[in-house]
Parts: C-alpha cells; sequence; structure tokens
C-alpha cells in the first residue's frame, strides 16, 4: 500500500503498473470472447470430432453448417421470421418513438414528468406478466402464429429504451436551430421534420441498432405466442434444435446454428461499437 | 423569455393583454402537439403493458372450467374463484413449488448482481487506466450482450457438458446439466459472464466523469491507492453504479430464458417465478399462471420500490442527470 520511495522501487512500481493495465485488458478481452470462440470452434469441427477439445479443429468442415439449413430443420425459415419481427418491430418503434422523445425533449407541457415516469416503468414490468394475459388475448383474436403478436408485444419492451435514448439525443440539439427555422416561416412540424430528422439521423441510426438487437434477442412471447415450427423466430428454433441427423446431443449443429444467429450481431456491435456504447450509456437501460 | 420586458406606458394594457392571450393560445396548441406526439407511445404502452397487467389481475381470480354438467357437457368460460389461486400458491398445493421458485429467483438475483458488481467494477477500473486497446475491449465486451440469451444458454450448455470444456479444465467429472447445485452455479456463471461487462460499461461512463483534479488533489495529500478508491472512486462512482444495480436487478428477476435453454423446464433447482408462470399458461391454467405473474409483477415492483427508496436522492439524481443535456452534466461535473 505504502508507495515505494527509493528510485529503483519506484521504477519497478512503473514497469509494474505499466503492464498491469494490459494484462487487464487481455483477461477483460478472454473473458468476454473465450466462449464464443468455443462456440465458433466447436460449429467448424468435423460431426465426429465434436468432442475434441483441441483448441483449433483439427480438420475444418462445413458440416456442420449445412446441416443446419438441411430442410426440414426449419431455419433459413426461422431466420426469416426473426429478420420480419426484429425488422417490423425496430420501424415501428423509431416511427412511434421518436415523435414522442421530441415531444419529451422540447415541449412544455403539463403531466410530462408523469409521462417520462410511466414509460420508465415499462421497462421494467416482467414479461411474463404480459405474456400471460396477452396469450389469452392472443388466442381469442385468432393472432396466434402470427408475426404482429410477436410484433406489438415487442415494441412494449423497445419503446422505453427508443424514447429514453431519443429524449437524450433531441435535447443535446440546440434549439435556436428550430427557432431559426420557425423564424424562417416553417410550423413546428415542419421544423421537426426538415430540421431536427436529418440532424437527429445519428442518434435515430444508434437507437435503432439496439432496439433491432434486442427484438432479434427476444425469447419468451416468441416462444408463447407461436407454436407452428414454420412462424418460429431463430432463438425459439434454436432452443428446440435437434439437428437434423437427430444425433443424441447435435453440438456441433447447435454451436453452428449459434454462430449464424450470433455473427451478424457480433459484426453489427464491431462496426458500431462507438455509437452502441454512447447509446447504451446515455440511456442506462438495457 | 417576454416577462422580462416592461410595458411601454402607451396601450401597454391592451398590448400586454394580447400577448397573453398568444401565450395561452400558444401553450394549449403546445400541449395539444404534445398529446398527438405522445399518443401513439402511450396507445401501444397502454395496449401491451398495463391492459395485460389488469387482465392479469382480473385473471388471477378466475379459474378455467373443465368441470362436466349435469348433461355431461364440457361447461365453458370461467368461474369465479376469489384468491383462491394465490392462497393454493402461497400456503395450498402449489406452495412446495411455489417458494421454491421464489427461492431461486431471489439467489440467482442476489448472487449475479453481487458478483457482477464486483467483477464489472473491476473490468470497469482496468479499462480507466488503460490507454491502449480500449476500441478492442470495447468491442469485446459488447459481445456477451449481443449474444442472445437463448444462444448463450445454448453455448454454455455445450461447455458444461459432461465431456465438455469446463469438465476438462478442471480435470472434474461433474454432471452439471443434472438437478442440483452444480446447475444453479452454471446458470449463475453464464449470467455473469453474458451481464458482468454491462455493468463495466456502465461503471466506465461514471468513471470517465470523475474529474482528474480530485485524484490529484488526493495524491498530494498523500492517500494511497486503496483509500482513493474507497473515499473519492466509489463515492463518486456510486450514483452510476446504482443505476446499473437497478437495472441488473430488475432485469435478474424475471430470469427465464438462460435456465429454460441451459438446463431446462421443470428442474427444480433452477425453476424461477417466470418459469413456474410460463408453465402453468402453457398448461392452459391461465388463472393459476396469472396469479404467478401477479406476485412475480408485484415482487418487482417492492423490489424497484424499495431499491429506489433505499438508494434514494441518488438513483432518482442519476435518473435526472441523463434527462439533462450533456452540456449541463459536464459542467456540474467541473463544479463537483
Amino acid at each position: 500500500m505504502s508507495t515505494p520511495q527509493s528510485g529503483r522501487g519506484r521504477s519497478r512500481g512503473a514497469a509494474w503498473k505499466r503492464w498491469l493495465p494490459t494484462a487487464g485488458i487481455a483477461a477483460i478481452v478472454l473473458y468476454c470472447l473465450a466462449p464464443f470462440y468455443w462456440m465458433v470452434v466447436t460449429a467448424f469441427r468435423r460431426p465426429s470430432d465434436q468432442f475434441d477439445n483441441f483448441p483449433v479443429p483439427r480438420v475444418w468442415s462445413f458440416e456442420s453448417f449445412l446441416a443446419v439449413f438441411e430442410p426440414g430443420t426449419g431455419f433459413g425459415r426461422a431466420l426469416l421470421n426473426s429478420l420480419v419481427v426484429a425488422g417490423c418491430t425496430t420501424v415501428l418503434t423509431l416511427v412511434v418513438g421518436v415523435s414522442a422523445a421530441y415531444a419529451l425533449a422540447r415541449l412544455q407541457f403539463r403531466g410530462k414528468a408523469l409521462v417520462l415516469a410511466l414509460i420508465i416503468a415499462c421497462s421494467m414490468f416482467p414479461g411474463i406478466s404480459l405474456v400471460v394475459p396477452l396469450l389469452g388475448l392472443f388466442t381469442e383474436l385468432d393472432w396466434i402464429n402470427s408475426y404482429q403478436s410477436m410484433i406489438v408485444p415487442s415494441m412494449s419492451f423497445a419503446l422505453p429504451l427508443a424514447v429514453w435514448n431519443l429524449t437524450t439525443f433531441f435535447r443535446q440539439m440546440p434549439v435556436e436551430l428550430e427557432q431559426a427555422a420557425m423564424i424562417d416561416g416553417c410550423t413546428p412540424a415542419q421544423a421537426f421534420r426538415r430540421v431536427i430528422v436529418p440532424l437527429a439521423a445519428p442518434g435515430v441510426f444508434t437507437t435503432a441498432i439496439l432496439t433491432f438487437i434486442m427484438s432479434w434477442n427476444e425469447f419468451i412471447i416468441a416462444l408463447s405466442v407461436v407454436n407452428e415450427q414454420d412462424m418460429q423466430t431463430v432463438t425459439v428454433a434454436i432452443s428446440k434444435f435437434t439437428g437434423a441427423q437427430g444425433f443424441e446431443q447435435p453440438f456441433g449443429t447447435q454451436m453452428a446454428a449459434g454462430v449464424v444467429v450470433t455473427v451478424p450481431l457480433v459484426v453489427a456491435v464491431l462496426l458500431f461499437q462507438r455509437r452502441i456504447v454512447a447509446g447504451l450509456t446515455a440511456g442506462g437501460v438495457k | 423569455m417576454t416577462t422580462g420586458t416592461a410595458t411601454r406606458p402607451s396601450g401597454g394594457v391592451r398590448r400586454q393583454d394580447g400577448r397573453e392571450r398568444r401565450k395561452r393560445t400558444r401553450a394549449a396548441g403546445t400541449t395539444r402537439l404534445a398529446g398527438i406526439l405522445l399518443s401513439p407511445t402511450l396507445l401501444v404502452l397502454g395496449l401491451v403493458v398495463f391492459y395485460p397487467l389488469l387482465s392479469a389481475l382480473r385473471q388471477s381470480f378466475f379459474t378455467e372450467n373443465d368441470e362436466l354438467d349435469a348433461e355431461g357437457f364440457v361447461v365453458e368460460g370461467e368461474k369465479f374463484n376469489g384468491l383462491g389461486h394465490y392462497f393454493d400458491a402461497i400456503a395450498g398445493d402449489g406452495a412446495a413449488r411455489f417458494w421454491n421458485a421464489v427461492w431461486n429467483t431471489t439467489m440467482f438475483t442476489t448472487t449475479t448482481v453481487v458478483l457482477e458488481v464486483v467483477l464489472g467494477m473491476a473490468m470497469a477500473l482496468v479499462m480507466h487506466r488503460a490507454f491502449r486497446g480500449r476500441a478492442l475491449v470495447r468491442a469485446g465486451i459488447l459481445v456477451p450482450w449481443a449474444i442472445p440469451t437463448a444462444v448463450s444458454g445454448l453455448l454454455w450448455r455445450w461447455i458444461f457438458a459432461p465431456d465438455g470444456i469446463a469438465n476438462v479444465v478442471l480435470g472434474q467429472q461433474v454432471v452439471w446439466s443434472a438437478d442440483g447445485p452444480q446447475a444453479q452455479l452454471a446458470v449463475i456463471i453464464a449470467e455473469v459472464w453474458k451481464t458482468a461487462p454491462f455493468v463495466g460499461l456502465l461503471t466506465l461512463a461514471g468513471l470517465q466523469v470523475i474529474p482528474n483534479e480530485v485524484y490529484e488533489a488526493a495524491v498530494v495529500d498523500g492517500a494511497g491507492g486503496w483509500r482513493r478508491f474507497l473515499h473519492i472512486t466509489l463515492p463518486l462512482v456510486k450514483p452510476a453504479l446504482l443505476v446499473a444495480v437497478l437495472f441488473r436487478v430488475l432485469d435478474a428477476l424475471r430470469m427465464f430464458d438462460l435456465p429454460f435453454v441451459l438446463v431446462g423446464q421443470q428442474k427444480q433447482s433452477v425453476e424461477t417465478l417466470s418459469m413456474l408462470a410460463w408453465q402453468e399458461a402453457t398448461n392452459v391454467r391461465y388463472g393459476a399462471a396469472a396469479a404467478y405473474a401477479t406476485i412475480m409483477f408485484l415482487y418487482v415492483a417492492l423490489v424497484a420500490f424499495a431499491l429506489v427508496k433505499l438508494l434514494g436522492t441518488d438513483v432518482v439524481g442519476e435518473a435526472r442527470t441523463q434527462l439533462r443535456s450533456r452540456r449541463v452534466r459536464s459542467r456540474e461535473a467541473v463544479v463537483a
């Protein structure tokens, strides 16, 4: 604890201090990536080498990936379903969320704090207390096995985050811009559409990525409101994955499926990491 | 803005009148615009959050009819059951399973959040000190967060397979997938892996707001590393950390995907309240499921309330600063 006073001690301490953060960084990266690496490596092993524990596949093979997309697994269809559900959720959430966030960031009106609190409170509800009644409701509406039965509830998880994030972004923009536009003869709505929306594009984009990742990863709703294989999303399909060959435990195929589901997200995260971090810390909400 | 302008003596009353009226109509216009802009969001949230909550509450008082009437036909519809489902859960037939789920949920929440905070804090401190490799860490740290929980459940099931890498590394023959404490440990490890980096990220954001001068002053005063951490870093990063804790606790309480995929359904050692409610719902016992879901909701609300009350102004203050513009925030940091 006491700082070394002698010159030699200090220089040794300095060297120690210099490589310690680097070692720490290495440890963190290893901690975060090792399990993911193991998934990728397993996916590239031959099914017969599945239980080989050598850190690199001895023979690289795409057999597991081919097995994932074999007809009968329904995995391609599940990917498409996820794309539709997550895509629609993202677009709808942004359309709805942008206007709400603008109102919360710019307009002065009574009950603003209450509205904000309500929206935040919505992100705290446990999914299951929504799923049970929604399941009953959707059964009556004949919405079971439909896209909307997954999209609409997903919006309830995505909207609070989107509104919260977008509000922060809008507030960071100087009000003078809109005022100038309004002096030039724009109505508030026009000022918003022509000045704010284009300028807020980076914030909207960040929110879009976060929303997409969130709804792509959604599980409990998709698991509950769908019972046909054709309508399953990837997260549900993968949890029920037994592989096409009918092994006892087709881990190779499962890991390959996991890689297919995850790699687009990981690529997006690597590309946009700066923005994602900004979005996550601005919202403070998962 | 207009309040500061003094009224001119010539015809001032009339002009002020007009100004007042215009101000009032503008305020009314703003409120109407706010209403128009907010209504889609409130409509969606009302439809998919508030309606289901009320509906679940109602449903929890009813039971599905599966009796036959005098002529031998199945009676359709529901029957009022009062608090029957709640009594069943707390003290009746379902009590053992219910309390087990409550215990599991609570145990998972406390252990994972404590571990996440300790690990996340350590990660944040390392990242804060490091000058090289920051982008690499920031990208790496997001990977566990980006992997869908269902997929990470599968991934850890593979790692914890009987012939899997975990047993090889440990040199043990633990049957992780069997029902028991080892399954709980597997769930905890997987959950902490996924979320500790996230806590680290939020904590790092808090650390970066602390001005360097504070540390320099402490060094001048002769405070050692540990004391600087205890007396400067910890108190100043506390608001950010508490927000992270609040969201993590609420998230951990509704844990579902991970134990569901990693260990499986109806495993006593890892069944959480969410899983229990889901199980009942899929067995078309909506009344019982709704009762569990309502209890779950009350539990989460109570914990959220207690946390905000207990941690008090810090969390509320942090939430408020997050609402403010970044400009204000950085100015405050300098003042502090």
